[in-house]
């Protein structure tokens, strides 16, 4: 199932990626890795508090998916949704205050690390039910359709989601109405700490959408070029009005659940075997065997992520928290719309 | 001009109709709103004049739908999504309360969600356990969302127009009882704002305070006790969240005392918070204990006598309110 980036060189040459390009796929998931990382910091810090559910080990996915996407398309996260923000070009400020609550956060800190927003960027969370936010992506494409956009929406959401209602609902939905519509299953084995094999008859999530007659495929999700491709795909055939697609990454999050998780449910041999085919990993591998990225260019591009990640911990620090007096703001409208 | 007498199902879908003609961003969907012609006939005939884009069967999938709606909302559209029945409603709880709700505030105040969720509510039609409750008071105990219960063909009639125009989630609830309901519609200038309750009758011996299906009964009361020399005034609350509490307030500071018939269940009703508000603010104007006249506290059952002897009825409200007077008098 693992595909090896050096064998997809043809892949690359078909979407005519560039040497340009695909280092800009590396920095990008370095962006989220280190952010991540510091996060993960900054919480031991209580500088970050609640839940905190990293997406180290699955940047290939979101940044992936998000070179498919035209900014008027929509993307829909999941609770582990801060690569997801990142990769869609929310700015790292915003998305490190929100984690700080911070008032200057994207959603104004009040959803902090789970409930990322950013209407700007047509990033509608965030969505911390799982399964909640599909029928939500399902509505907006519906809109969408109605109003003769031609735009994508993208729902990502973890394997754990299939067994919920809400996805079967949704791709039902999908179907019936002919939505354009991109579903992306971040298959990482395990639904907080319940393997899919205990979890679901039929493993191949894809399978499941293609019984209700999407266009369905499983990838590599630690290869970032294949996801793209496999997405640049599917948002094509969405935007020449073929109907919703769904693509399943499979991938593996390295660290555990959330911050409390003490991973009694995985051996450490199987997270080592996942780390070594990680995404950055295999990328940067990829692009020193082809001699494409020099030892100096490396640190560049490392210090550049640290000086952004720098400056968003500045930010946050510095920005004050929002007023108690403005609580209610926004529980409902203000005025008639 | 003369007024036009309508039935509240009628004037349901006149309202309908009327935002769709007004707006093409008006969609209708839900379980068997189109072919059908609704589960209570309310949009009978609509698919016909508006086509099956607009007016669209759902599968049986309420999270689904109800999510759908939602998500249109927020993609622009001004959806009204038909839930057959409360009960049905709460397989899409996850979605009014964790998504419709919260997502304005959540975000930052960043995303808008107009959409209006209609559903029948009540008990009445000898439907047993699993089709008559009323639930109204869970979604009002929600921030973010707005709950409605028109009593009236009036308010049937332009309560719903109102909703479609809120740039806010609003739940509209429709009683079973009153979908046969007839009556003469006044102009719309004549009907107040959806989060205004209305005094429907004055009375200078006790308020009693009610909404959706439960208004006839309260109004028949106040005729039968009428007769009996006691004054009764009727407050029909109208919108349930928000609360016009000052309608309510004023009302019981007149009358000094305060009956409230809810056909929700006693405990944790909408009831017993209204009479915690008055307690609360009108304390010192009370002459009496706030009562409640609720349904008892079993699911509703199929045989019309126990689920008639479940829901507040004519004679126990009546009975609830000379009790009252009577022990006063006696204390």
């Amino acid at each position: 199932m693992q595909t090896d980036i050096s064998k997809k060189h043809t892949d690359i040459n078909k979407i005519h990626m560039d040497i340009a390009h695909i280092k800009f796929l590396f920095k990008q998931m370095l962006r989220i890795r280190r952010f991540e990382e510091k996060c993960a910091e900054l919480y031991t810090q209580e500088k970050i508090r609640g839940f905190l559910h990293l997406y180290i080990g699955e940047e290939a996915v979101a940044v992936g998916i998000m070179q498919a996407l035209k900014p008027e398309d929509a993307v829909f996260g999941t609770y582990r949704e801060h690569g997801h923000a990142l990769a869609r070009g929310l700015s790292m400020d915003k998305v490190m205050s929100e984690m700080f609550g911070k008032v200057t956060g994207s959603s104004r800190g009040r959803g902090g690390s789970m409930h990322i927003f950013d209407v700007e960027k047509q990033f509608y969370g965030g969505n911390a039910i799982v399964a909640g936010a599909l029928p939500l992506a399902v509505g907006l494409a519906l809109a969408n359709k109605m109003q003769n956009k031609k735009n994508v929406v993208v729902c990502f959401f973890g394997e754990g989601a299939v067994a919920e209602g809400e996805f079967h609902e949704s791709l039902n939905l999908a179907k019936l109405w002919h939505l354009p519509i991109l579903f992306v299953c971040e298959n990482n084995g395990y639904a907080m700490g319940t393997a899919l094999a205990i979890s679901e008859s039929e493993q191949h999530i894809f399978r499941k959408a293609q019984s209700y007659g999407l266009a369905a495929h499983a990838v590599d999700g630690m290869n970032v070029v294949e996801v793209e491709s496999a997405a640049s795909q599917y948002c094509n055939s969405i935007r020449n009005g073929d109907g919703p697609c769904l693509l399943e990454c499979k991938t593996y999050r390295f660290r555990g659940h959330s911050m409390f998780d003490t991973q009694l449910y995985r051996k450490a041999d199987e997270v080592d075997e996942w780390k070594s085919k990680g995404p950055i990993k295999k990328l940067k591998r990829w692009l020193e065997a082809n001699d494409k990225l020099s030892a100096d260019e490396l640190i560049e591009i490392e210090d550049e992520v640290a000086a952004e990640i720098n400056q968003a911990i500045v930010f946050a620090e510095g920005s004050p928290l929002e007023e108690i007096s403005d609580l209610y703001l926004g529980v409902y409208a203000e005025e008639e719309s | 001009m003369k007024s036009q007498t309508l039935t509240y199902r009628e004037a349901l879908r006149i309202a309908i109709e009327e935002a769709m003609n007004a707006d093409e961003r008006v969609v209708l969907l839900g379980e068997d709103v189109g072919n059908y012609g609704g589960c209570y006939a309310v949009s009978k005939g609509l698919s016909e004049t508006f086509g099956s884009n607009r007016i669209i069967d759902t599968p049986l999938s309420e999270s689904g739908f109800v999510g759908a709606g939602i998500g249109a909302a927020i993609g622009g559209m001004r959806p009204i999504v038909e839930i057959m029945t409360v009960n049905f409603s709460l397989l899409a709880l996850d979605q009014i309360v964790n998504n419709a709700a919260t997502i304005r505030h959540m975000s930052g105040n960043q995303v808008s969600i107009p959409l209006v969720i209609r559903m029948a509510t009540g008990a009445g039609k000898q439907l047993a356990a699993q089709h008559s409750h009323s639930f109204e008071n869970w979604y009002a105990h929600v921030p973010g969302i707005k709950v409605l219960a028109p009593a009236t063909v009036a308010d049937a009639r332009y309560m719903l127009g109102m909703a479609l125009k809120d740039p806010n989630p609003v739940m509209f609830f429709e009683h079973v009882m009153l979908y046969n309901e007839s009556a003469a519609i006044p102009m719309p200038e004549d009907c107040p704002d959806m989060c205004s309750a209305l005094v429907r009758q004055t009375g200078t011996d006790i308020s009693l305070v009610t909404y959706g299906g439960s208004l006839p009964k309260a109004l028949e009361a106040a005729r039968q006790l009428a007769q009996q020399n006691v004054s009764v005034e009727v407050i029909d609350l109208r919108s349930l969240r928000p609360l016009d509490t000052g309608t309510l307030f004023r009302s019981v500071e007149k009358t000094h005392r305060l009956i409230v018939v809810d056909e929700g269940w006693r405990t944790g009703s909408l009831a017993g918070e209204l009479c915690a508000l008055v307690a609360e603010n009108c304390f010192w104007s009370l002459d009496a204990p706030p009562i409640r006249v609720c349904s008892e506290e079993v699911p509703i059952p199929y045989p019309k006598h126990l689920e008639d002897a479940v829901t507040p009825q004519v004679a126990k409200i009546v009975e609830a309110v000379l009790g009252l007077l009577k022990q006063e008098i006696v204390s």
